[in-house]
């Protein structure tokens, strides 16, 4: 497989549409958590309410940020933890790699990070020597299939079940092949067991946090799994991975924020799992890890702090703006060939890797509008990508045709009567060709529209010049 | 069928008629309806020759200046009127909502493009919310599917309206998509520059008309309509698709895509209006 990359979205999105067995997991993916996202919305009153009180901390908190981020810092340091600062994915990867060098790591166990795919960990980590065992199941199947994440909380939305069944049987040999891995709770149990003995083995786990509490210096994660429980307690090392935006002021606004994450994610009214650390074990405490880090990725974030994309940090990485977009609906989450797919992808990814490398992403909306009607912090997701596109123009990145084509456009509508005068040929000449049958199947320049669907005939003669007539008409008919 | 007593008929605004490009390079037989149905809501139209595009095109594209001048060329032609009405949810949205935001923080286009949007509206909500229309004299036989396009419904929160207007259409039977506020995959330059995406909505939304057992699909926005049509056309359906307009004001030209619409007069045009 050549390296997806959000250059070639164009095609990778048309590979996407041809791929099969991508395509029934999509529909099958497109109707569930459409679904229950709703129900659970209807079933809370005040979800609303919910939504704008999640928007209230996180913009309090964001005006604030250099202070909660020192707070929560000095908690995690008072507490006997080490907090990291990463500029980029590669320092990011220099300190986990010291971490577990200091502790003589060979097996280290993953929850679920997207910030640890920010930094391309995991074949980092196996150059080194180090072997990384994800523990999250989609994780799981999709580090034996050799691929990224296709979605920010269901990273195997891709796969079908069958796939999965495959993929053990190549993988988890020593078993009979001729075992029974038709259903899900099948294949449940066989990782489970291969699971095991990996968590007893790693000497340090790794997982990311979905909030950084400031008033106590806590990481919480939320899980359906436990894996996330279980790779931060039983290794002597847990290092969390986070960015800038986990960060809230207290538990309690971490507690609203997971009423929306749950419902807007998969329709639950709480994640099954609820996990808070706040360093490493005390004296006392029957178990936890002796080593506490975490590491704070920027990667570009701070030089979106302050611009008018600062309201993408609210995210909370719920993925209901991927669930709901038609276009990720249709092309599924590699074809963005970024780290971050959808909407919220579609925002982030020219921050991280810059507007040259991800332009294609931002355009490749129809505005429809319904990831900003979902996203439960309300970010304004269609206006940040015509601010991309706005940068793009700005910097003349995008197409020449397209901003010649756009050159006239405004040229010429800006001046109706010369406009008209042009249209009135143009119409007039489709609409002969169109004449017999109601719609054009070609016409020169318009190949995008007319390779899938016919081009409908104009009715001859514009608006404006039909109504002057019959304005006249009318004059007359009075004198 | 006139307002009803709720909308003081007593006053006749004078509405302006933002006509949009592509009803008027494609389809004028949208703007004569909607001048009739503006009309039979009492209004006094009018339509300003200095009009062509809204900027949407421009806008959407990261071209703001250009947005700008031609939005400035809008808000002067359309500022002077009662009201400001669109056949689109999508032109009269990129007026009612994206104006004041595409003048944010100037001194004297801000205030201008603020008062321009709050009395711009789409069509059909605007003979139901404003002028408290609850019933058109149209007849129809036909079994529609309504699409509700994307800015229409989110924008412009246009969604009862048009299925209040379409049930007093005598002979027109209602039946709702599986999955209605899922986007057609027009989105402007969009369903040109990302072709096969865009196919792959357009090819949902069409299944998705066609298992309603509709024999006609009706839209508020041509750009859908066209979309849609182009596409039922090209698989060989017979589902007829109208402008909601068309509709309501009567039928008067063959359904968008066909050369001949059974059952209604065709031609349609210029002298056709009240
Ligand atoms: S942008 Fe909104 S909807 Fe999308 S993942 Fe973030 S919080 Fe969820």
């Amino acid at each position: 497989m050549t390296e997806l990359s959000p250059a070639r979205f164009n095609e990778q999105a048309a590979a996407a549409l041809k791929d099969a067995p991508l395509q029934r997991a999509l529909g099958n993916m497109r109707v569930g958590f459409i679904e229950k996202r709703r129900k659970a919305a209807e079933k809370l009153p005040e979800f609303e309410a919910l939504r704008d009180a999640g928007v209230a901390i996180k913009t309090h908190t964001l005006a604030h940020l250099d202070l909660y981020l020192e707070a929560w810092e000095q908690k995690v340091v008072d507490g006997g933890g080490r907090v990291h600062w990463a500029r980029d994915a590669e320092e990011g990867r220099r300190i986990v790699l010291d971490i577990c060098r200091a502790a003589s790591a060979r097996t280290v166990t993953k929850g679920k990070s997207m910030i640890g795919e920010e930094m391309h960990l995991n074949p980092f980590l196996e150059a080194h020597g180090i072997e990384p065992v994800e523990t999250d199941l989609g994780e799981y199947i999709i580090q034996l299939r050799r691929e990224t994440p296709s979605h920010i909380i269901a990273p195997a939305i891709h796969v079908n079940k069958e796939q999965v069944a495959d993929a053990f049987r190549e993988h988890h040999t020593g078993l009979p092949p001729d075992r029974a891995l038709d259903e899900g709770p099948d294949l449940l149990a066989e990782a489970r067991t291969q699971l095991r003995d990996r968590f007893i083995a790693a000497d340090v786990g790794i997982t990311g946090a979905n909030f950084l509490v400031a008033e106590t210096g806590s990481s919480i994660i939320v899980t359906n799994e436990g894996n996330g429980d279980l790779t931060q307690t039983l290794p002597r090392v847990h290092i969390v991975l986070a960015s800038l935006e986990k960060i809230v002021p207290t538990l309690e606004d971490a507690t609203t924020l997971m009423r929306l994450l749950a419902r807007s994610a998969t329709g639950q009214e709480m994640s099954v799992y609820t996990t808070v650390s706040t360093g490493p074990r005390r004296e006392g405490d029957p178990d936890g890890p002796a080593e506490y880090h975490v590491i704070l990725l920027d990667n570009g974030r701070s030089d979106l702090y302050g611009t008018e994309f600062q309201e993408v940090f609210r995210c909370i990485r719920c993925g209901a703006c991927l669930n709901h977009c038609p276009v990720y609906g249709a092309i599924g989450g590699h074809a963005y060939g970024t780290v971050y797919p959808g909407p919220i992808g579609k925002v982030l990814s020219p921050a991280l890797m810059g507007i040259d490398a991800a332009g294609k992403l931002p355009n490749a909306s129809s505005f429809c509008g319904r990831c900003e009607e979902v996203c439960p912090m309300r970010i304004p997701l269609p206006k940040l990508m015509r601010h991309w596109r706005e940068e793009e123009f700005g910097r003349k990145l995008s197409p020449a045709a397209v901003r010649r084509g756009l050159g006239l456009w405004a040229w010429a509508v800006r001046r109706p009567a010369l406009y008209r005068f042009g249209a009135r040929f143009a119409i007039a000449g489709m609409a002969f060709l169109g004449r017999r049958r109601g719609h054009l199947k070609a016409l020169p320049l318009a190949g995008g529209w007319t390779a899938h669907r016919n081009l409908p005939a104009p009715q001859g003669g514009t608006f404006h010049d039909l109504w002057r007539r019959r304005k006249s008409n009318r004059r007359r008919d009075r004198r | 069928m006139p307002a009803s007593p709720t909308a003081s008929p007593a006053e006749s605004p004078t509405v302006a008629l933002f006509v949009t490009c592509l009803v008027d390079l494609f389809r004028p037989s949208v703007g004569f309806a909607a001048v009739k149905l503006l009309e039979q809501a009492g209004c006094t139209v009018e339509v300003p020759s200095a009009q062509a595009c809204c900027g949407q095109p421009g806008y959407n594209s990261g071209d703001r200046e250009s947005a700008q001048a031609i939005a400035k060329g809008v808000i002067a032609a359309f500022e002077g009127y009662d009201y400001v009405v669109a056949p689109s949810g999508s032109c009269g949205g990129m007026i009612a909502k994206h104006y004041p935001e595409l003048f944010a923080g100037e001194p004297v286009w801000q205030p201008r493009a603020e008062a321009l949007a709050a009395k711009t509206h789409e069509l059909v909500s605007f003979l139901v919310d404003i002028r408290g229309m609850t019933a058109v004299g149209s007849r129809l036989e036909a079994v529609c599917a309504y699409h509700d396009s994307c800015s229409s419904l989110r924008e412009m929160k246009v969604q009862a309206q048009p299925r209040l207007l379409l049930q007093s259409v005598d002979g027109l039977a209602l039946r709702e998509l599986e999955a209605p506020e899922v986007c057609c995959g027009f989105g402007g330059a969009f369903c040109v520059k990302y072709p096969d995406i865009s196919n792959a909505m357009v090819a949902d939304k069409t299944a998705d008309i066609a298992q309603t057992g509709a024999d006609t699909v009706l839209a508020g926005d041509l750009g859908c309509l066209m979309n849609i049509a182009g596409k039922l056309s090209r698989e060989g359906s017979k589902i007829r698709a109208w402008h909601v307009a068309e509709v309501l004001a009567g039928v008067e030209a063959p359904p968008i895509a066909q050369a001949e619409a059974p059952g209604s007069r065709g031609g349609g045009g210029p002298g056709d209006g009240p």
